[in-house]
């Protein structure tokens, strides 16, 4: 029986058994090139597109329900719909600024397969008549920026891109765009004002979709880059057979990456819905279990921003509707595993830490808030805890994000889940994400923050 | 403290020629600022607000949002230690420690000799290859001090540094400022063309000239 392995030239990937809808070319070390893409059925898809008329690939993408892979799960088909009726041009802009915590897939995509990208891009491009494509990639990312460039210029060189595609009607430009380390820039607004070339602050709302009202106030799509990367496939091989992988509500599948306490953390593409948090963290052909001497204290499902899950619920699978249900969030496909050696006020703390650093600062209870939540849990882990510190805690987290604040069920305790997602005082959720921690810390291990408030010593793990 | 080259001018030029409204081509020739100089300075700075069309002052708020800017010189080399929750979970803090002792400075601070400064950072996304940093935006993964202290001194001595991922084997490890080797290269010629929104009204053509008829 395949395990799989690691893949050396694309680190911490492992080529698990199953379909690959994305990840079919990383086994190839020279796989960013257009030689080997063309070699293995690149570009192919967008044969497929130009031989239909655009609405017939608008289509498929809507009858395969194409989720969006950034974090919200929107279905691509349904959200490209939304652009007004007779207001042109309208833009698509690439969401590769992936920073949040625990994710690691679309850089994978980037370096590893830019023309699989490029060609999801052309395929949406033609669907709704975009007429210029932005790649977004994230500033730190600079071997992804240098291998999107080379792609660029060879698939513009090979008629790919540009006047006339492939001899047809079809004529788009394709721009590398690059930031320069803010995650809020990845909120899609922060994106389009970014890319505006301001400070990369999320606008107010309504407008909610910039389909509606985005790049130079027009219609805009913003896809992030593993949902395009799903469009030359689907294009090849239609919506039926895509629906025939994964589950009915999420079909495809998925790159998770799977990082902490593992004993094979790597990034694996497999089957939304069908798998389950459990065989990726337990399974032979993936994580192979918690670090030998050590038990599953809990896990985050889907990004920093998620609310975690805990040993009871490894049995979920992996797809949006149980999952938010659950009170969290699939989220951007990060999957955090912390075992029992870890200090649930320690690792509560790191993320609400990220968050209150991040805060772009255009609203008040962000801005104040997740610094303030910040420096009562750095006194509380270090010892100099106030008795009133976690119901001061919450009280701050509720004027960021008004309970009842999405969480996992706690059966110990006979307590329901409260499903995602969370409310909001604030203009964008990064800062209601800065209680998830929060609360899901507290509700679960208090008696690890009583302990160091009141100084007596805890056995971490009890 | 110098305005861009005739060089960088030359491809400012053209990158701007690449967005329907000058001012989006910003952050990357802030960039291209920082390559030159391995900082962004007033003078670029004022210089960039003329060749977009805005104010310095524009500029500079832009400038300051982004954490990669740099307002004032720092070393060759920028070490960046992730210690958020994947990599504190498998020792990035005690790494970024081991940093500190080993470079001699706090996250901030750049080396005497000018040749590293150290930042504490958020998630770089390589959580599952923790604990990791970045060299100039270079990949070290599932770093050990001694591959720590192995980068360093390659670097120290002008070796190519083994610890580091680049897109090519042996490829150098450009001073701070220089992102990626390469850039996109599409000449006017071979493009589909680029116009500012006012001056597009219609559909695109592939999608079906008729359907528009009687739009505006
Ligand atoms: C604070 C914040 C950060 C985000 N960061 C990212 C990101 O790095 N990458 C991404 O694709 N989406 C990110 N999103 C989600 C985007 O706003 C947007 O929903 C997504 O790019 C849409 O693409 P999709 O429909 O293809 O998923 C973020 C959202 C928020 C609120
Ligand atoms: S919630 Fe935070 S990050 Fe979002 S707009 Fe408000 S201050 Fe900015
Ligand atoms: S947490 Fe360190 S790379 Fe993601």
């Amino acid at each position: 029986m395949s395990t799989g392995e690691y893949v050396p030239h694309a680190p911490g990937y492992v080529d698990s058994p199953g379909t690959k809808m994305v990840t079919s070319r990383f086994g190839y070390e020279d796989s960013y090139t257009l030689e080997r893409s063309l070699a293995t059925g690149g570009y192919e898809g967008l044969k497929a597109a130009l031989a239909q008329a655009p609405d017939a690939c608008h289509g498929i993408t809507r009858d395969a329900t194409v989720l969006g892979r950034g974090g919200a799960g929107f279905p691509a088909g349904i959200k490209w719909g939304f652009c007004p009726a007779e207001v042109w041009p309208r833009y698509l802009v690439v969401n590769g600024d992936e920073s949040e915590p625990g994710t690691y897939k679309d850089r994978l995509l980037m370096e590893r397969d830019p023309h699989q990208l490029i060609e999801g891009c052309l395929i949406a491009c033609y669907a709704i008549g975009l007429s210029q494509c932005f790649l977004y990639v994230r500033g730190e990312m600079a071997i992804a920026q240098q291998r999107l460039a080379d792609a660029l210029n060879e698939a513009y060189e090979a008629g790919y891109i540009g006047k006339n595609i492939l001899g047809t009607d079809f004529s788009v430009d394709i721009i590398l765009h690059w930031g320069a380390g803010a995650y809020i820039v990845g909120e899609e607004t922060a994106l389009i004002e970014s890319l505006e070339g301001n400070r990369g602050m999320p606008r107010l709302k309504p407008p909610f979709f910039p389909a509606a009202v985005g790049l130079y106030g027009q219609p805009t799509i913003v896809n992030n880059v593993e949902t395009l990367a799903n469009l030359p496939w689907l294009m090849v091989n239609g919506a039926d057979a895509y629906k025939e992988h994964g589950s009915e509500t999420s079909p495809g599948t998925r790159m998770f990456a799977v990082s902490g306490h593992v004993k094979r953390p790597g990034v694996y593409e497999v089957e939304q819905g069908i798998t389950t948090y459990e065989d990726l963290i337990y399974g032979d052909d993936y994580c192979q279990g918690i670090r030998d001497g050590h038990e599953l204290k809990m896990f985050i499902p889907g990004g920093g921003s998620a609310p975690w899950l805990f040993p009871e619920h490894v049995s979920l699978p992996l797809e949006a509707r149980p999952v938010g249900a659950a009170g969290t969030m699939l989220g951007s496909g990060a999957i955090v595993i912390m075992d029992d050696s870890t200090d649930a006020v320690k690792a509560c703390l790191r993320v609400v830490r990220f968050f209150a650093r991040e805060s772009c600062g255009k609203c008040a209870p962000c801005r104040e808030g997740t610094s303030w939540e910040e420096k009562i849990l750095q006194r509380i882990l270090d010892g100099n805890g106030r008795p009133e510190d976690i119901d001061l805690l919450l009280d701050v987290a509720d004027n960021i994000s008004p309970g009842p604040y999405p969480v996992a069920s706690d059966e110990s305790q006979g307590l329901e889940a409260v499903p995602f997602p969370p409310r909001q005082t604030t203009i964008c959720p990064l800062g209601p994400s800065s209680v998830a921690p929060i609360t899901s810390a507290i509700r679960r291990f208090r008696h690890e923050f009583d302990a160091k408030i009141s100084g007596v010593p805890v056995e971490v793990g009890s | 403290m110098s305005r861009l080259t005739d060089a960088n001018v030359a491809l400012a030029r053209e990158m701007i020629a690449r967005y329907p409204r000058p001012k989006s081509a910003l952050i990357p020739l802030l960039h291209l600022a920082q390559e030159q100089e391995g900082w962004v300075s007033d003078d670029a700075m004022a210089h960039l607000a003329e060749l977009v069309g805005v104010t310095a002052a524009e500029v500079r708020g832009t400038c300051t949002f982004y954490e990669m800017f740099k307002l004032h010189p720092v070393g060759t080399y920028m070490v960046n230690v992730c210690t958020n929750i994947s990599c504190q979970l498998l020792g990035g803090e005690e790494l970024l420690h081991h940093a500190e002792e080993a470079l001699g400075i706090r996250p901030g601070g750049t080396t005497e000799d000018g040749l590293f400064t150290l930042e504490d950072v958020e998630c770089i996304a390589a959580c599952t290859e923790a604990p990791c940093m970045q060299v100039n935006y270079r990949y070290g993964l599932r770093l050990s001090t001694d591959d720590f202290d192995q980068i360093i001194a390659d670097l120290r001595a002008g070796r190519h540094p083994q610890g580091l991922v680049t897109a090519n084997p042996g490829e150098p490890i450009p001073s701070h400022g220089t992102l990626g080797l390469t850039r996109q290269q599409t000449g006017e010629s071979k493009m589909a063309g680029v116009l500012p929104p006012e001056q597009v009204n219609e559909a695109p053509v592939w999608l079906n000239a008729n359907a528009t008829e009687d739009a505006s």
